[in-house]
Order: C-alpha cells, then structure tokens, then sequence
C-alpha cells in the first residue's frame, strides 16, 4: 500500500552538503583578513613601509578580495552582505584611531613636562643673582586654580538650576503645558549654543555692567553656566523619569505633600543618575576653551579672584601656549601640553567618579 | 506621563483638594522660576549679543576710524565682512559632515546591530569618550598629527586631481589647510553623530527586523528594510545636530587653519582658505579695539542664528516624527533621544545593565515589575501621546 516515491535518478559522483554548499567556510573573513594584512605588507614592504599606510591597504584588499570571493561562490546579495560587514567594522576602527592617537600623543607630549614644579608653580620670570640671567619659569598653578574656581562657579550657578528645571519638567508641568513645552525645546536648543556665543554673551553682559575690559573669572563661569545648564537639565530629566510612578503614588496615598514625595522618594532614587549626569556635564564644560577665552581672557599672573581681572585657565593656558607663544617659543609649546595632560587628567577623572558613582549607588531592588 | 499630584476629581462631586504647605508653595515656586530662567537666558544672550553687535553692524565702515584698521579694515561695510565668513564656517562644516557623517553612521550600526552584544555597552562607551576630550587637546593633536598625516594626500589630490578646483591652487607646505581643521572637525562631530544615531538604531522594532530576516534577507537587507526606514528621521536630525556642533566649533580651526577673509573653494592651500567665523573671533578678540570687538559681537551674533537656525531644524525633522500628527503614524518612527553624548553616556552608566543584557530579553524584562527599561519605554513612548 506504501506509495514509495522513489527518486527518479540517484545522485551520482561526490554528494555535495545541500546546507552549506555555495557558502564560503565560517571563518573565511579571517583567512582573508590575514590575507590582505599580509599581501598589503608585502606591497609596501617593496614601496617603503608605514603604518597608517599598511592598515589602509590592508582594509580596501580585504573588502576588494571578500567581495570578489563571496560574489563568485555565492551571490551577489550576500557579497554585499559581506562587504557592508567589513565596511562598518572599518569605519568602527577608524574611529577608534584619532582617540587612541590623541590620547598617545598628549601623554608623549605633556609627561615630559609635568613634575611637581610645573603643577605647584606660576609661571615667572626669575631673575637669579647669582648669572644674573632672566629665567623663564613654567608653572601652571594659577591655570589649575582658575580651572577650579571657574568651573566650580558655573556647577554652583548650574547645578540647582539644572535640577529644579528638571523637577518642575518631570513633576509639576503637564504636557499641554505651554511653559514645559516651550522650556523643552528651549532646553534642546541651548545645547547646540556654539560655546564662543557662550563667551561673547558673557563679555557683553559685563560689559554693559561693569564696563570696558570686563575680563574677569566669574564672568567666564556666567558663560560656562549657559553651556551648562541645558546638560544638566537633560541628564536629570532622564533620571527623574526613570524613577518608576508607583513610588510616588505609594507616597501620595500615604497623605505625603509634594514637596516631601519629591525630596525624600524622588531625589534620593535618582540620586545617583543625577550625580553622574552633573559630573559628566561639568567634564564637559571644564574642557571649554572659547568661552573663557572670550570672558576671562588669559595671564601669567596668579589671579584667585573670580571677580577682578583676567584669570588663567588649563585649557587658555594650551591655546595661548601655541598661538600666543612668550619668548621662547619651544617652553611655550611645552606648557602648553602640559596643560593639555592636565587638563585630560582632570577631565578622566570626573568620567571616572561619574561610572564610579553610578555603579555603587544605583538603586537597588530592580535587580 | 500624568502628573501625579494633581487629585483627580473621582466619583463623588465633592472635590478633596489636598493642604497647601508653605513648602510646596516654596518649592513649586522655585522650580518653576527655574524653568522661566532657561527661557530668560536664551533671550538674554539674544538680546546682550544684539546690543553689543548694532553699533557695528550699522556704522560707517571705510569712514570711522576704529574699523578702517586692524582686522576689520578694507571692507566697506558689516556684511561684506561677514559674508565670507559665513562661508568660511559652512565649508568647513560642509567637509566635516561629509568625511564625518557616514563613518559615524557606520560606527553607530556597527556597535547596534554588528558587534557582539557583550562587547557594544563598552563599544559604545569608547566611542563617546571621543566626546569627552576637550576640544582644545583636538586642535593640539591636529597641529601635530593630522597637519603632517594630510601633506602626502594633498599632495596626491593636488596632482592627479588639480583641475578640480576644489584641490586646485598652490598646495601648503605645512598643512594648514582647511581640509586638516575639517578632519579635526570630524572626529569631534562623530561622538554626537555616532551616539544620537545608535540610540535611534536601538530603537527598530525587533518585530520588524526578525520579519525581515525571516524573509531570507541578508543582515544588510535586513537593515534597509527596517532599520533605516523607521529610523530614517532621527539619523537627519543627529547629523544636523553634528553639523551644529561643526559651526560653532572654534578652538581645532583657529589653531589649524592659516586663513584668510575670502570666499575660496580651495582645500588644501594655505593663507588662501575661508576663515571660519568662530575662529575669527578668537583670533582677533584679544587684539581688537572697542568697535572691532562689537563687530566681532556681530558676527558671533549671525553664528547664533545660523546654528539655532540648524538646531531648530533638527528638532523640528525629529519632531515630526514624534507628533507626527496621526496617532498611527507615531508608532512607526524612532524617537530623538537626549542629544548630548554627555547625557546618553550618563543614561548609559545608569542603564549599563539594561544595555548589556540588550533588547532580547523581553521575557526577563517583563518579569521584573517596574524595572527601568520598562518605564523608560513607557515614558518615551507618553511623552509625545
């Protein structure tokens, strides 16, 4: 009764594995990586040899030879697959290269200046008695201090209204709110303010009210502020979103005010985005060099005074250090990347405590 | 979201109305002039930037005294000065979208949908650390690297494509060039390009993309499929929101590029270059008298406009996809996330977990009640209802 269907004609010669035939083998875009790092190695190896040059050819044979491969073996669609693969893992690395050849070429660079000296020192000229010679000193301690005292300024003026702009955006406005909408979009705008703007609206404002050759410290931290502002209000927005709703309803229901459900349930769960948030946002603004540029302009001289003369800033002190360049240029160029280390130090740091932060004090219980 | 202290008036007619504590009232008003100070800073910096800026905007150029010399001498008047300024800073940014914007949208796809799931939070987080390096340490890097990296190209370009009047002219000897302030450019705007559009990318719905597959689609199809359609909006408006940041970048350019005050085409000759307007200013503010400093107030204050000209543009692209009018509609497009790779960096540190254990585990997600993923969805998702 079995109705045997048997096949019309056996196969003959090598059976061939229906599932993997026209298919290049699984660790093929290796092979011919190692391939194309090779061929491209002896390619240059007879034109003359450099890095740069050798990862470049390496990258367009590999995608020339997968391409070819894939599209002779097995189709085009695939190829195409194939070749896009490669061409956004290429662009990945790509990228990866300015980052780590920044950071290689600021550490070579600034290590050799910074010691102890450079770090607790100001720069001067020192007239020793005994060569009578005029020495120039290099120093970046009135730079480390400006750094400190401006940025300190503007999260001092940021931060509380960063966080109450947030508050209000999350707990007290509706949607339909004209305020809220217009202050969201406003608070998206801010962020794209080109920071030289930051620093011109500054030195305007104190111009107009205090008058001419308003450079001083606190002005640039008005500045930073404006730059600021719509970082930190961004950041705790998302935090204070996430806070999950049954919390502050299990606060409402138990009679809690507002005010109190805001500051004992709502703040304290989100405590630790809002932290890294403002960290990272005060990295971002310690770095700014336009602004202070514009407002607080640049000194030798030691100047803790947020609220009287130009101050000097990491930052200045690396731009000044290579286009306004002292006598002798070469020490010019050398404080100025060493600056430049400290200043990628600093801003490592904050990034640092902003992770540190926002793993050990992450809300527990949503797992 | 609904405000969760406005009482709902339920059942019964009689309304409870909860007592008013002085403290609520305190803090109610201080959040409150929080959000009104935002709209009084904006406008501040219009309007400061403004009153500096007219006295030089509408003075008798050739004729005064202050601006016949200096850095704003030989033009007749404030435009002639700042138009080719205005150009200036849109080639630069020009060139920087297009050597920056697909490689940053590459990374994007690459660290969303093709790096290993457990390697792309970390991906990710080196990509935004590019961020992170102050714009100062670029325009330092880019002196020493890319000026000398970029002579051999230029070189090459100016060779065999020199009837292209984009490589034409006397090619530098030093390289500094608009095109290397233009790389710098480009790996500063990747971070913000990069960030904005791997969160959209993140976005697509796993529905759509399994649909595709399912279809037999290559991985690549795939993501022609579902991936750019529905995020399609949100990748226009990251890459304005870079070409923002491009405008306004100041410190690479002033430090790379041996400019000057024309409209040239030119790439890669030197003291023949666009001057960008940022730069401008930071070249010229600290040896400028009174009235030259006003009119470089004034072309800060045309940058002002152009970038929140850029700005609003991108918001509104992505609006669009957001309000998108019909209710349907919505659904079917990505949301813009916070546009600061600061702000997604802080949100990622937050989320890492969630990030890591990716959008697969919808089963686990569900099973932890009011778990942060799920919120965060919901809330994206009200925001705009």
């Amino acid at each position: 009764m079995s109705a045997t269907i048997s096949p019309s004609r056996q196969p003959t010669g090598r059976i061939t594995n229906s599932l993997t035939s026209g298919q290049l083998p699984r660790l093929i875009e290796w092979y011919v990586l190692a391939g194309s790092l090779a061929l491209s190695a002896i390619i240059l190896a007879l034109m003359g040899f450099n890095i740069a040059g050798w990862l470049v050819l390496s990258a367009v044979i590999y995608l020339l030879a997968l391409g070819i491969l894939s599209s002779a073996v097995e189709n085009r669609r695939k190829a195409t697959d194939r070749v896009i693969r490669g061409l956004v893992t290429v662009a990945f690395l790509l990228a990866l290269a300015p980052l780590v050849s920044t950071l290689i070429t600021v550490f070579a660079n600034g290590i050799g200046v910074i010691n102890w000296d450079f770090i607790t020192q100001t720069s001067a000229s020192v007239f020793n008695t005994d060569t009578l010679e005029v020495t120039t000193q290099v120093g970046a301690w009135q730079a480390i201090v400006g750094t400190l005292i401006i940025t300190g300024i503007a999260a001092l003026i940021s931060i509380p209204i960063g966080i109450l702009t947030a508050i209000y955006l999350v707990e007290y406005a509706t949607k339909q709110n004209w305020m809220a909408r217009t202050v969201t979009f406003l608070v998206d705008v801010m962020t794209g303010i080109p920071s030289i703007v930051a620093g011109l609206f500054a030195f305007s404002l104190f111009t107009l009210i205090v008058g001419p050759k308003a450079f001083s410290g606190f002005s640039a931290s008005v500045a930073l502020s404006v730059l600021m502002i719509p970082i930190v209000v961004r950041s705790c927005e998302e935090m204070l979103r996430l806070v999950p709703m049954d919390l502050r309803e299990a606060s409402y229901a138990l009679g809690v005010s507002k005010f109190s459900t805001i500051t004992k349930i709502v703040l304290p769960t989100a405590i630790a985005g809002i932290v890294t948030g403002v960290m990272l946002a005060i990295a971002r603004v310690i770095g700014e060099t336009a602004p202070i540029f514009m407002a607080a302009s640049f000194t030798d001289n030691f100047n803790a005074n947020p609220f009287d003369g130009p101050m000097q800033t990491l930052p200045v002190m690396a731009y000044t250090g290579y286009k306004f360049p002292g006598q002798d240029i070469a020490a010019s160029n050398a404080s100025a990347w060493g600056a430049a280390l400290l200043l990628v130090f600093l801003v490592i740091i904050l990034n640092l405590i902003a992770r540190i932060v926002a793993k050990v004090f992450a809300p527990k219980g949503s797992r | 979201m609904s405000t969760p202290g406005s009482p709902q008036p339920s059942g019964p007619a009689k309304k409870v109305r909860a007592k008013a504590r002085p403290a609520d009232r305190i803090f109610l008003g201080l959040s409150t002039g929080s959000a009104a100070s935002i709209m009084v800073i904006l406008a501040g910096v219009a309007l400061f930037l403004i009153i500096q800026a007219v006295p030089a905007i509408v003075a008798d150029w050739p004729n005064n005294s202050d601006l016949k010399s200096g850095p704003t001498g030989g033009y007749p008047n404030f435009w002639a000065y700042v138009g080719p300024l205005i150009w200036g800073t849109l080639f630069a940014s020009a060139i920087a979208l297009v050597i920056g914007a697909p490689v940053a949208i590459g990374i994007a796809l690459f660290i969303s949908h093709y790096a290993p799931r457990r390697l792309a939070g970390i991906l990710g987080y080196l990509v935004d650390l590019l961020a992170a390096v102050p714009s100062i340490v670029f325009g330092l890097w880019g002196i020493i690297v890319i000026r000398p990296f970029l002579l051999p190209l230029s070189d090459w370009l100016n060779t065999y494509l020199g009837w292209i009047p984009l490589f034409g002219g006397q090619v530098s000897t030093t390289g500094s060039t608009i095109l290397a302030g233009a790389v710098v450019l480009a790996v500063m705007i990747l971070p913000i390009i990069t960030s904005i559009s791997r969160e959209i990318f993140l976005q697509t719905p796993r529905l759509h993309e399994e649909a595709a597959l399912a279809l037999g689609a290559t991985k690549w199809e795939m993501i022609k499929l579902a991936v750019f359609p529905y995020g399609r909006s949100g990748v226009i408006s990251a890459t304005l929101l870079g070409l923002g940041r491009a405008l306004g970048e100041t410190m690479a350019i002033a430090l790379i590029i041996s400019p000057a005050i024309l409209v040239s085409v030119r790439m890669i000759t030197e003291g023949e270059n666009s001057q960008t307007i940022a730069a401008n200013i930071a070249l010229n503010f600290p040896i400028a008298t009174t009235l030259q400093r006003e009119a470089l107030i004034g072309t800060g204050l045309l940058l002002f406009v152009i970038s929140l000209a850029v700005n609003m543009l991108a918001r509104v692209i992505a609006g669009r996809a957001g309000k998108g009018s019909q209710k349907k509609k919505k659904a079917m497009l990505a949301q813009l996330p916070p546009s600061d790779p600061s702000t997604v960096l802080a949100v990622d540190d937050v989320l890492a977990k969630k990030r890591n254990e990716g959008t697969v585990e919808h089963a686990e997600a569900a099973a932890v009640d009011g778990s942060p993923s799920e919120i965060d969805e919901e809330e994206r998702k009200g925001k705009d209802a």
